[in-house]
């Protein structure tokens, strides 16, 4: 609820009767502290709410309309953000632990530059591709595409992130398959809540506009948990040849087993001794 | 001198944490000053396989201790608290008392070597001390926040020393 206090320097004006009027918020300036506020008027049933129903999709039930009901907030996109942020670095350091304790040669490094990388990944998805998505629907409206407001899209973004967060922490088992699986079952989950939400909006605007948004926020979504587990997390051990020195020094995991095989080095390293 | 004996007070007041709003009214910033030196101090002289492979640098444990503080604040302020600014950075500071001491104890317990039971000395140090640190921060703050939201403002409370105390249980010696 908004808070009804006294105003600051504003004598003689009708704050509180405007207010209980209508029950709409008086629109405050962008520098006062109360305009914020406004963003973070939510309780904690209602942020749990929302992130349960950032993860089922229910055909008939738009997550901005029903969820949202004009009252986007930032609290649950920022923290859910953070959280995931450090999920990310903290289970993929860990991944980095068990997968290579056998190893000898390996010394425990707590890979600190992760959690910058991860921060700058995570908050430009969830900040600039809402941004993207909301200017080319307004930009479409004309043509019929609606739109929703900049901040009931971020919102919804960032609460569809939080299907990442048990991910990253279930990514720690250290099998390939139960890896892909969790991707695919998390990707599909917030994805189609995303889809669910911003197919009503381009569904008048035409057949092609509509396919090409919702793939493209689909493709988006997956695409960055894939980069994500492909960059922090220790690739668990498939069919690949024997591990060489070079793999484990270097932190591109991403490149483990695309890694192009150097002629010399393979050499070498199999113990067969070149010709001279 | 004067100063010196209200830090020390507030010390005390972070191990043996009760309710008391004399200690929210006179805050102060050289505890938590001192408290984050010297944890990031601490934190220096970690191993690197190569320069950006380490821990955390002296700046980033600073940004991170100060502008989680600060967040966290204007975090709690958002969501309705009564506490001012000031004073509720004074108390996320100062209980990093306990993980300060945290560290001390994982230092020293590695000078004594760095094998499977000093780590689950470590560990059991680091965690009974965030447990300490999260209790004693919420004790303070729990009461000037609106009782619906009280999980939404100690939720990045708890988040925040988590990051602390995974920094000093991972750090390991060159």
């Amino acid at each position: 609820a908004v808070t009804v206090g006294p105003e600051e320097g504003e004598p003689g004006d009708d704050t509180d009767t405007t207010e209980l009027l209508g029950g709409q918020r008086r629109p405050r300036s962008f520098w006062t502290f109360e305009y914020y506020q406004a963003f973070f008027d939510v309780d904690t049933h209602q942020v749990l709410e929302r992130i349960k129903g950032s993860v089922t999709p229910l055909p008939g039930k738009n997550f901005v309309r029903h969820r949202l009901r004009n009252n986007p907030d930032l609290y649950g996109p920022f923290w859910i953000c953070a959280t995931l942020v450090f999920a990310l670095a903290v289970s993929g350091n860990l991944s980095h632990l068990t997968e290579k304790q056998a190893s000898p040669t390996y010394h425990y490094s707590p890979q600190f530059h992760n959690v910058t990388i991860a921060a700058t990944l995570i908050y430009c998805y969830a900040w600039l591709v809402p941004l993207a998505l909301w200017g080319f629907l307004r930009w479409r409206q004309s043509h019929g595409a609606g739109a929703y407001s900049f901040l009931e899209t971020v919102c919804v973004y960032g609460y569809s992130l939080s299907a990442y967060i048990p991910t990253a922490v279930l990514w720690l088992i250290p099998a390939a398959w139960l890896q892909w699986l969790l991707l695919a079952v998390a990707a599909l989950l917030s994805a189609s809540v995303l889809a669910l939400t911003f197919w009503p909006l381009v569904r008048a605007d035409g057949r092609a506009t509509t396919l090409a948004v919702v793939a493209a926020v689909v493709s988006l979504h997956t695409l960055l948990a894939v980069g994500c587990k492909l960059y922090f997390f220790q690739q668990p051990p498939s069919a690949s040849p024997a591990p060489s020195p070079f793999h484990t020094t270097v932190g591109a995991e991403g490149l483990h087993s695309h890694a192009p095989q150097l002629p010399g080095t393979n050499i070498s390293l199999l113990g067969t001794h070149p010709v001279r | 001198m004067r100063d010196l004996k209200a830090v020390g007070k507030k010390f005390v007041h972070v191990m043996y944490p009760k309710k008391s709003s004399a200690l929210l009214r006179d805050w102060d910033l050289w505890g938590p000053l001192v408290l984050c030196v010297s944890l990031a101090l601490m934190l220096q002289g970690g191993s690197a396989d190569s320069k950006d492979d380490g821990g955390p640098q002296f700046a980033e444990v600073f940004v991170i201790i100060w502008f989680g503080a600060v967040v966290i604040t204007l975090n709690s302020k958002l969501l309705g608290g009564t506490i001012s600014f000031f004073q509720s950075l004074c108390v996320l500071g100062y209980c990093v008392l306990p993980l300060t001491v945290a560290m001390l104890v994982c230092r020293l317990v590695l000078l004594a070597g760095s094998g499977t039971v000093s780590f689950i000395i470590r560990l059991i140090v680091v965690v009974a001390m965030f447990g300490w640190s999260t209790l004693a921060s919420t004790a303070f703050l729990a009461d000037s926040q609106p009782p619906n939201r009280k999980a939404l403002v100690v939720y990045p409370i708890f988040l925040f020393y988590f990051v602390i105390s995974w920094m000093i249980l991972t750090f390991t010696p060159q």
